[in-house]
């Protein structure tokens, strides 16, 4: 066990300095790093005196060794955009990105789960039938453009809620909330919808399969031929066995809203670190590109590392049209952006 | 609770517990209709122990779950009568059966790993059982609990009640599964293959239990297995069944020493014995048919060393043969049998 | 139902096909398009004009005919991103479930720490960092192409994993050892013999993932990263029409929308019966 947490963490680190390779190899070739830094006026021999200063001569793992090294506290240099520290930016930008992934993960739990409970016992019925080929269209819809549909309803047609923005925000030390407004509220509840969205269906699907599978095992076959009520034999026995493997596989899936919510930013102009990201890209701004990068290799590695390898060979029916439930391998990536 | 004498249906003075009369249990599929289980009858008295052997696919687990009201849909029972203690049983509602069960029917399945839910304790599991049907408080229920797994053997059962199924072994398993079906004094269990799953030698200890435990309660026991040996060891009254229907059905002496139908002279034939000069072991040839291929007449007559024309033709019914019961033109009165 | 999916998926990939000889407007001769024709709103509304059925986008364009050119594009990124996907993944897979080894455990490790990442989350950063790389000259020529690598890069661990598991079971059957000992040269063995007998969960594997490289192309243009408004897709079109949204002009969006909406849920259906096809246990 020790032996496997060890070799776990050592893949880790892995992945995390190949990662920052790759942003430090962004960061220091792409261009020339000085030429983005100073005006065009600025002469040859000041262009060399600063390329001494910043040590941007020394051999490639000095260098390396040194991004790393102000990476780990947080330092990535200065937006190219911005002209000001990346780590600020970040900073700035996060409490937006992680409010809305929150909320999102929290409406997907709040109607996938009971969504799939009731699918899952119901089998048959015209309700599962009808949520489930809903949820067949929000697998299928990609999340853009069910942002867009929900703007065009809610907000140019209906003009019930905003389209874009956070709406007031409150500063709490370095934190922005956007919680503690009506307009706050009103501002997240379209992009949160979006976001949760797919993660709705999967977890609906992932429940309703589990539920399905539970049921037919002998334990609860056991159960019901003691006479207990179908309420304990469902809820009691069913759900809890069902729930299990669910909160596992949840708990993987909340990287991927932080990776997802890259697009609802983008569509609601939402000020997170997705927005950020995509805003430098068109601006070509390395550090931030950086940054983003190593910080979303970062995340994703705390969270793989915590828990199970990605559920390699959960057979588990998600896309089974109308309750056949044909085993699909989840395996975390490949089919996370169907999902 | 003292043994009393077993009749055959339909000829006893005490009232049966259990009657069941012409079941029929189908499934409907996309190619038609499937009968699993036809025209099956049988009586169990109370505190006796009928055996149901027979094959795999045969239809005895079958039965036994559409005496206890489980079959999964599709499947449903398309005829015949179900009476426990003079009630009919095989038409209630779901929640009137549900009350049945575990408290007049208890039930035991083959695999003992499989049957207990691995996330709660034994205790807990135990005890939402009792509550369910006796009207125990939590204190109490506990304490049943506690005499029951004592009941079934386990040692230390103050501690072990506590204790999760995957810390018990195989054996202690099933002692728990009996506890559990027992938990509310049912007086009838069926027992589908309930040593299957276990080695040799705990075989021996559950059937002892079972049959100890049967006798102090007087409780009645389906026994649903295809092990001759064990049928032999522990029931009264043994039903032999062939392509869902039962084909011998008798005292367990008489079928095992004397059967009439030649299914299960076979059955008996083919049980390798340790005494006696030893032969090449005997088998009976063929398969038994699937339940879209049965044939007409005799559903054993292809396979039948004694077949007669009639038997291809004509579909026999429970005849009586030698102080047994035998679904067999061969056991025909000898004026039948000459115009055949 | 999967009738119907296949009659869309149909009628959609032959539009997009067709779409030279098809479409009423070339979109992108610049000679046959007008500013003055610039946001029309589509034909049955008022201020429309029954020669651009769907309306005109921003630049005087007509809608329809830029959706057939945008899902000929469409399709071609994702059809091509699939195949390269599944040439790489099958590839590594076969390498890996044949030699095993070192090997086998690198290219593993490699397709498990891809896998701890979304799919679409790669194909961003890599597409972005590559647009960012690239000087403006070269970019807009190639952009096709790095989109392509992108998502096919992001997708091929499923295939290599698949590959690799069917291939390690049929390397220890009979018939293949038979022809090591006749001696025929491992290449042509796993050519000839393993190939053929692992493809069928590939192909079902691919029909799945071109509704999700549709997909992901899709949402990539929409962020900017993907294809170019002189040569889009029915993502960049969505782009270019999000910005017209808030004022009213909803149709340059919706209609290449409704669209990708079709096309995917189409794919995806067709992906799921005939992966129900090809399951022995349904049968």
């Amino acid at each position: 066990m020790l032996a496997f947490i060890i070799q776990r963490l050592f893949q880790s680190v892995l992945v995390m300095l190949t990662v920052a390779l790759i942003a430090f190899a962004l960061f220091n070739y792409v261009g020339d790093p000085i030429n983005n830094m100073v005006g065009q006026d600025t002469t040859q021999a000041d262009r060399e005196r600063l390329r001494q200063d910043l040590g941007l001569n020394a051999p490639f793992v000095v260098q390396f060794a040194r991004f790393v090294g102000h990476a780990v506290q947080g330092n990535f240099g200065l937006s190219y955009q911005q002209a000001r520290p990346v780590g600020q930016i970040i900073l700035e930008k996060m409490p937006a990105t992680l409010e809305l992934s929150f909320m999102a993960a929290f409406l997907a739990l709040l109607l996938g789960v009971p969504m799939g409970i009731y699918t899952g016992l119901h089998r048959s019925s015209w309700g599962s039938q009808a949520l489930l080929a809903i949820s067949l269209v929000g697998v299928s819809l990609p999340t853009f453009l069910i942002g867009i549909l929900l703007i065009l309803i809610f907000a140019v047609l209906l003009g019930w809620l905003p389209s874009f923005g956070r709406g007031a925000v409150v500063h709490i030390g370095w934190w922005t909330t956007g919680f503690l407004t009506a307009e706050g509220w009103r501002a997240i509840i379209l992009p949160a919808i979006t976001l949760a969205l797919f993660q709705m269906t999967l977890i609906m699907r992932l429940v309703r399969a589990e539920m399905i599978e539970v049921l037919r095992t002998d334990y609860i076959k056991f159960a019901r031929a003691r006479g207990l009520s179908n309420r304990a034999v469902n809820f009691g026995h069913a759900l809890k066995n069902t729930l299990v493997p669910v909160i596992t596989i949840t708990g993987l899936q909340l990287g991927s809203i932080i990776a997802f919510a890259v697009i609802t930013e983008t569509v609601f102009q939402w000020p997170g670190m997705g927005l950020m990201f995509i805003q430098a890209v068109s601006f070509a701004d390395i550090p931030v590109m950086a940054a983003y990068l190593v910080l979303v290799g970062f995340f994703f590695v705390i969270i793989n590392l915590k828990s199970p390898p990605p559920a390699r060979c959960l057979r588990v029916p998600c896309r089974g049209r109308g309750g056949h439930g044909s085993p699909t391998a989840i395996c975390g990536g490949a089919f996370a952006a169907r999902r | 609770m003292a043994a009393q004498p077993f009749y055959s249906r339909g000829m006893s003075n005490t009232e049966a517990l259990l009657k069941v009369e012409n079941l029929r249990v189908e499934v409907p599929t996309r190619r038609g209709t499937l009968v699993a289980v036809d025209d099956v009858s049988f009586d169990i008295a109370p505190g006796e122990v009928l055996g149901v052997v027979g094959e795999s696919g045969a239809g005895k687990s079958l039965t036994g779950a559409a005496i206890i009201g489980l079959l999964e849909p599709p499947l449903k029972i398309a005829g015949g009568s179900i009476t426990l203690a003079g009630r009919r049983i095989d038409n209630l509602p779901y929640e009137a059966m549900r009350r049945i069960r575990g408290k007049e029917i208890g039930a035991i399945f083959q695999d003992p790993l499989t049957s207990l839910n691995p996330l709660y304790t034994i205790g807990r599991q135990l005890v939402e059982t009792i509550r369910t049907h006796l009207d125990l408080g939590p204190a109490k229920a506990r304490g049943r609990a506690l005499s029951l797994l004592r009941e079934v053997g386990i040692a230390g059962a103050d501690e072990r009640i506590d204790h999760y199924p995957h810390q018990f072994s195989g054996g202690m398993r099933q002692r728990v599964v009996i506890a559990l079906a027992l938990a509310a004094n049912p007086r009838l269990i069926i027992a589908d293959e309930p040593t299957t799953a276990l080695d040799v030698s705990i075989q021996a200890q559950i059937i002892a239990l079972l049959k100890r435990l049967g006798r102090d309660h007087g409780t009645a026991i389906m026994l649903v297995t295809h092990d001759m040996g064990v049928i032999a060891e522990t029931a009264h009254r043994v039903a032999v069944m062939y392509a869902g229907r039962i084909v011998e059905i008798g005292p367990v002496r008489r079928i095992v020493d004397r059967p009439s139908h030649p299914y299960t002279k076979g059955l008996m034939a083919s049980i390798p014995r340790t005494a006696g000069p030893r032969g090449r072991l005997r088998q009976i040839d063929g398969t038994m048919p699937r339940l879209n291929a049965i044939p007409p007449g005799c559903p054993f007559s292809p396979r039948c060393t004694e077949a007669l024309d009639r038997c291809r033709r004509e579909r026999p019914d429970l005849m009586p043969a030698n102080e047994t019961q035998a679904a067999c033109w061969q056991c025909a009165p000898v004026a039948e049998h000459a115009n055949a | 139902m999967t009738v119907v999916a296949a009659s869309v998926a149909c009628v959609i990939i032959g539009a997009a096909l067709l779409a030279p000889l098809i479409a009423p407007h070339d979109p992108y001769d610049l000679a046959s398009v007008s500013l003055l024709d610039a946001t029309d709103p589509p034909a049955w509304l008022p201020g429309g004009n029954w020669s651009y059925l769907l309306g005109t986008d921003n630049q005087g364009r007509d809608v329809l005919s830029t959706i057939f050119y945008g899902t000929r594009v469409s399709l071609l990124v994702g059809c091509s991103a699939v195949l390269l996907s599944m040439l790489l993944g099958v590839t590594l897979g076969l390498i890996a479930g044949w030699r095993g080894g070192i090997a086998d455990t690198m290219i593993m490790r490699v397709a498990d720490v891809q896998l701890s990442f979304p799919a679409i989350l790669i194909a961003l950063l890599i597409d972005g960092v590559a647009h960012s790389l690239l000087p403006r000259e070269v970019q807009t020529r190639i952009t096709l192409y790095v989109l392509i690598a992108a998502i096919a890069l992001s997708y091929w661990v499923h295939f290599a994993r698949t590959v690799r598991g069917s291939a390690m079971v049929e390397r220890s059957k009979e018939y293949i050892q038979a022809a090591r000992v006749i001696g025929v040269h491992p290449a042509r063995i796993v050519i000839g013999h393993l190939l053929p007998n692992v493809i069928g969960p590939v192909l079902v594997i691919a029909t799945i993932n071109l509704a999700t490289a549709i997909l992901t192309e899709a949402t990539l243009s929409f962020l900017g990263v993907g294809l170019p408004p002189t040569e889009p897709s029915l993502g960049t079109l969505i782009r270019v029409g999000n910005d017209y949204l808030l004022s009213g002009d909803w149709w340059i969006s919706v209609f290449p929308g409704t669209v990708l909406a079709l096309l995917i849920l189409s794919v995806n259906l067709l992906g799921d019966w005939l992966r129900d096809a090809f399951n022995p246990k349904l049968r």
